[in-house]
C-alpha cells in the first residue's frame, strides 16, 4: 500500500486543534478506562448495576435465540425416536424388570430410614426452590465463567442463592437484574464450594480451574489419597449449598489435590433451578 | 478506497449514518456474547476487539481515535471482564497504532495482520491477568484463544472491508 499523506493537518487551526483535541481525548479514554478497572478492582459489585440493565435487554434476545436452536435440535430425537420406539419399548420393559426387585428393597431401606430418623429426632431442611429457568448465555471470550439465567428479581433470585441442575451443582448467583441473573459457574477459578466425598464423607474443597474442571483439595494437613472416580457431594458447610448435591467426580487418583469433572454440564438445553440459602443470611451489620 | 460495489447513482450515504456504520458494526460484534452457548472453556475469539482492530488498520478515518474508549466500554458491559479492562486496552492498542503509523509507512495485509496478532495476543493476555489476579493464567488454553483470534481476524477485515465498500466515499 502507498503511503498515506492524510495525516497533515494544513493550515487550518480548526482541523489542527480537532485532530490535537482527539488525541487528548484518547489518551484520557486510557485514564478513565485505568479509574474504572481500579475502582472495579477494589468493589466488584459496584458496576453489577449496569451491567445487568445491559443483561436486562441481552437475556430475553439469549432467551428467544436459545428456543429456536432449542426447537431445531429436538428434530433429530423426534425422527430417531419415530423410528427406534419399538426397540426402545422392549428395552424400557426389561429395564423395569431388572429395577423391580431393587425398587422393592429402595422401599424398604426408605421405611427403615425414615424410621431411624424419626428415632434421633432429626429436624431436616428441606431445599426451597425460588424458580425454574434457564442458562441463555456465558462470557464465551473472558476468563471469568459467568453465565446468564434469564430469571431475575421480579422472580426472587437474590445474590448468593445456588444453582443446580438436574444432575448437580451449576454454581451460584452473584448479580442480580430486574429480568436477568448472572451465575458464578463452578468451573470459575474464584469459585469455592466445600464438598466431602460420598464414600467416607472426607471433606475437600472443589475449586474452579477455568478450563472446564475442578480442582478438588483436601481439607486436612494430612495427606489425602484420592481415588480415579471418587464422587463428591456438597457438604453443607458454609450454610450456603445444600448438602448433599452431586459436585464431580475426581479424573485421576492422586494425594492431596486432584483433577475432576464436574456432573453438571451447563447447556442451555438443561433447567436450571435457583435455591434458598441452605441457612438464611446473617444480616450485614450496621443494618 | 475502491467505491465500485456501490451503485454510483445513488446518493453518498450522509456523513452521520456513514460514521455510525463502524460503530455500530463493533458493538453487534461485542453482543455476540448473547448467543445462546454456554462455553465451559474461553476460547471464543473476542469479537469486538477483532473489529475494532480491523477497522483501525483497514479504514483509519473509520473511527475517531477516542473511539476506542467508549466501544470498550460497550464491550465490558457484556463481556463479563472486570468494568474498564477493555476501555483500557483498546484505548492503549488505538495509541499504540496511531505510534506505529508515524514509523510504517508503506503498508500491506501482512503487517497489518502482524500488528493485530500482537495486539490481540497482549490483550487477551492483559485482560486474563486482570479478570483473574490471583490465579495462575493457563497457558495452553490461552495460547489456544490467541491461535484462534489471530486466525479469525482476517475474516472480521473481510467484513469490515466488506461494509466499507458498501458504505461507500464519506460525503
Amino acid at each position: 500500500m502507498a503511503p498515506v499523506r492524510d495525516r497533515r493537518t494544513g493550515f487550518s487551526r480548526r482541523r489542527q486543534y480537532g485532530v490535537f483535541l482527539g488525541y487528548v481525548l484518547a489518551v484520557a479514554g486510557a485514564v478513565v478506562g485505568a479509574a474504572l478497572l481500579v475502582a472495579s478492582a477494589f468493589d466488584p459489585p459496584l458496576f453489577a448495576g449496569l451491567r445487568m440493565t445491559a443483561a436486562a435487554t441481552t437475556a430475553p434476545v439469549s432467551t428467544l435465540l436459545a428456543n429456536a436452536t432449542r426447537s431445531v435440535a429436538d428434530v433429530p430425537g423426534a425422527v430417531g425416536d419415530w423410528f427406534a420406539v419399538h426397540a426402545r419399548n422392549r428395552q424400557l420393559a426389561e429395564q423395569l424388570r431388572h429395577q423391580h426387585q431393587l425398587l422393592t428393597r429402595a422401599r424398604g431401606l426408605s421405611y427403615e430410614n425414615r424410621r431411624l430418623r424419626a428415632l434421633l429426632d432429626l429436624r431436616e431442611r428441606a431445599a426451597q426452590p425460588v424458580v425454574a429457568a434457564r442458562l441463555v448465555s456465558s462470557t464465551a471470550a473472558s476468563g471469568r465463567r459467568f453465565a446468564l439465567l434469564n430469571a431475575g428479581r421480579f422472580s426472587g433470585v437474590a445474590v448468593g442463592m445456588p444453582v443446580r441442575g438436574p444432575v448437580g451443582l451449576i454454581g451460584r448467583v452473584v448479580e442480580t437484574g430486574p429480568n436477568a441473573a448472572r451465575i458464578l459457574l463452578l468451573v470459575d477459578p474464584e469459585s469455592i464450594v466445600p464438598v466431602r466425598r460420598t464414600r467416607d464423607g472426607v471433606p475437600a474443597i472443589a475449586a474452579g480451574r477455568g478450563d472446564g474442571s475442578i480442582d478438588i483439595r483436601s481439607v486436612y494437613t494430612t495427606n489425602v489419597r484420592f481415588g480415579a472416580g471418587d464422587l463428591f457431594v456438597t457438604s453443607g458447610t458454609g450454610g450456603l449449598y445444600p448438602p448433599g448435591v452431586p459436585v464431580a467426580r475426581v479424573l485421576r487418583g492422586g494425594r492431596d489435590t486432584v483433577q475432576a469433572r464436574p456432573f453438571a454440564v451447563p447447556d442451555t438445553l438443561d433447567f436450571a433451578l435457583v435455591e434458598r440459602p441452605f441457612m438464611p443470611m446473617p444480616a450485614e451489620p450496621g443494618r | 478506497m475502491s467505491a465500485d460495489d456501490r451503485n454510483p447513482f445513488s446518493p453518498p450515504l450522509p456523513p452521520e449514518q456513514a460514521r455510525a456504520i463502524p460503530w455500530i458494526t463493533v458493538m453487534l460484534a461485542s453482543a455476540l456474547t448473547v448467543l445462546p452457548v454456554i462455553a465451559e472453556v474461553p476460547l471464543l475469539p473476542p469479537p469486538g476487539l477483532l473489529m475494532l482492530l480491523a477497522w483501525r488498520l483497514l479504514a483509519r478515518f473509520a473511527l475517531r481515535p477516542w473511539a476506542a474508549a467508549p466501544l470498550g466500554f460497550w464491550d465490558d458491559l457484556l463481556s463479563g471482564q472486570p468494568l474498564g479492562s477493555a476501555v483500557l486496552l483498546w484505548s492503549l492498542c488505538f495509541l499504540a497504532i496511531e505510534l506505529l503509523e508515524t514509523r510504517m509507512v508503506y503498508r500491506d495485509f501482512w503487517q497489518e495482520w502482524l500488528v493485530a496478532a500482537v495486539a490481540i495476543a497482549l490483550c487477551l493476555l492483559a485482560g486474563r491477568l486482570i479478570a483473574l489476579p490471583r490465579a495462575i493464567p493457563d497457558w495452553p488454553l490461552l495460547a489456544a484463544q490467541i491461535a484462534t483470534s489471530v486466525l479469525a481476524f482476517p475474516v472480521a477485515v473481510r467484513a469490515a472491508a466488506w461494509i466499507d465498500r458498501k458504505r461507500g466515499p464519506l460525503a
